[in-house]
């Protein structure tokens, strides 16, 4: 079984360091598209157009990331020929980097809609949703993170099970949001506004659960993509009690 | 949706499986086999393995794992060697080629084995190729020509040699002897070829030679290949047996091997890591 140690006993130190640095730099890539979703999440609520142009350029450094760690990875594949658990790390790296880099392009959206916010006024939800959702899709985007971590299995199922609550939500606040509409036309433009950032971040909830599904195929050998979370939970459950 | 263009079981059988989509039929079957140098040393414990028909076996594993011994015994290498004894069976076609009634030249002719070092004869190319049909008293020409030329293309040397037949065969490059050799088992048409470590003292271009023509030759033999190159055994085979202390540890499709392998001795082993 795949373990937290384990990329530290290749017969090749180099091989080892080699591992041990692109799975870091994507850990780095990580914590940073976390800040930027925390970031852009509070320009909207503050309607701060200052740090929100910030972000929008901060995003030029997670894009630079996808493309350093995607060449690291191609790099290892190409001189090291890596098999089994290591095999399924790199590839699995340069996935979850595809995921981050979109969590990153969602971020910079929220950051612009903090901008026209601060031009066009605010929608008149005070955006009790984009608090909520924000903090629950961030949640998920550090549990999926370390699950990467750790190898968390546990941790990475229970990730994928929570984006349907995050869907839920969304379409839950997408009908509340088309009532201020109705009843105040004036209103339109604002909570279109708003109903982008939320997409965004019903968005980045997806992407958080593509890297739990990774985390899954990385510790167990699992393909968990496309099928219900009942599904998913039963085979993990049987690839466990097969270990 | 059943109509879809795209054939995902295909696809996911991958690019080795998907020419012939029937289930494999078993060549050689090894059931609970032991091999004992002398009364104290035992090479092989207890090995059950099913190899396929028309697919590349692989058998991996460190030095002194026993991946050899294994090969040898299935075409009575083991034989010759002084104190030497088996237990256990291995069926070819479903008869044990241990049984007392089996002529082991004959058996030999049916399993083809091919050496780390290339072993020509010092003869010339032609003569190399026409050698086992010639001790099987076949000495008609158009006969001969026949089937130097058949295993010469069979072997991918053809085009490098037809001008030079009757020169020694001591003269080609390393790459040309091996598939030379190869070109000399296959002309009796055997039906299993053993290889073992066939590529690891000629350069990469012979090597990846070697490695296309095993990949031609399967469509016609069972092949059973030992090698020390993981790497070659993930490129050239279909199924891969990895053994450590005279056991077989792991059996399963080479992908599942080199992606997911059951066992940790496996993983480690693949993956460049300490026992």
């Amino acid at each position: 079984m795949l373990q937290q140690d384990s990329y530290k006993q290749h017969i090749s130190a180099q091989f080892n360091a080699e591992l041990e640095a692109v799975k870091n730099h994507l850990l780095e890539m990580g914590g940073l598209v976390e800040q930027q979703i925390g970031r852009a999440v509070e320009a909207l609520l503050a309607r701060d157009s200052g740090d929100a142009e910030q972000i929008i350029e901060d995003d030029q450094q997670v894009n630079q990331l996808e493309v350093s760690i995607d060449e690291e990875c191609s790099r290892i594949l190409a001189r090291r020929q890596p098999a089994a658990s290591d095999l399924r790390l790199v590839f699995a790296i340069a996935k979850v980097t595809t995921d981050l880099e979109r969590i990153g392009d969602e971020a910079a959206k929220i950051a612009r809609q903090a901008v026209r916010a601060s031009e066009e006024g605010v929608s008149p939800s005070n955006f009790v949703e984009i608090r909520h959702i924000g903090n629950h899709v961030a949640s998920m985007l550090r549990k999926s993170l370390d699950a990467f971590a750790r190898l968390d299995v546990d941790m990475a199922v229970e990730t994928i099970v929570q984006d349907g609550s995050v869907d839920t939500e969304y379409a839950s606040a997408m009908r509340s949001l088309v009532t201020f509409m109705m009843e105040d036309p004036r209103t339109i433009g604002p909570v279109l506004n708003e109903m982008w950032a939320l997409r965004s971040l019903e968005r980045v909830g997806d992407h958080a659960s593509n890297i739990s599904e990774h985390v899954v195929y990385l510790v167990r050998g699992l393909d968990v993509r496309h099928i219900e979370p009942d599904e998913l939970v039963a085979q993990v459950e049987e690839a466990e009690r097969g270990a | 949706m059943q109509n879809h263009a795209i054939d995902i079981q295909a696809l996911r059988r991958g690019p080795l499986q998907d020419e012939d989509a029937a289930p494999p039929v078993t060549s050689l079957a090894v059931n609970q086999l032991s091999l004992f140098y002398n009364q104290d040393a035992q090479a092989l414990y207890d090995i059950n393995l099913e190899i396929p028909k028309q697919r590349v076996t692989a058998f991996i594993g460190p030095s002194g794992c026993g991946k050899s011994s294994l090969l040898r015994c299935i075409n009575r290498m083991n034989d010759l060697v002084d104190g030497c004894r088996v237990r256990g069976q291995i069926l070819l076609d479903g008869e044990d080629i241990y049984d007392r009634r089996v002529d082991v030249a004959n058996l030999r002719r049916r399993i083809g084995m091919v050496f780390q070092k290339p072993n020509p004869f010092p003869k010339s190319v032609y003569e190399n190729v026409a050698y086992g049909l010639r001790i099987q008293g076949i000495n008609k020409k158009r006969i001969l020509d026949e089937v130097v030329e058949k295993s010469l293309r069979a072997a991918a040397l053809w085009e490098e040699v037809k001008d030079r037949l009757h020169e020694s065969a001591l003269g080609m490059s390393g790459g040309q002897q091996q598939r030379l050799v190869i070109a000399r088992t296959i002309a009796v048409e055997p039906e299993v070829l053993l290889l073992d470590e066939p590529a690891s003292a000629l350069d990469p271009i012979s090597t990846l030679k070697i490695e296309e023509l095993i990949y031609e030759l399967k469509s016609r033999y069972t092949i059973v290949i030992v090698t020390h190159n993981m790497q070659q055994a993930a490129r050239v085979s279909d199924m891969t047996a990895f053994m450590y202390m005279g056991k077989l540890v792991e059996f399963d499709s080479t992908d599942a091997i080199f992606t997911n392998p059951a066992q940790k001795q496996t993983e480690d082993y693949i993956t460049g890591r300490y026992g």
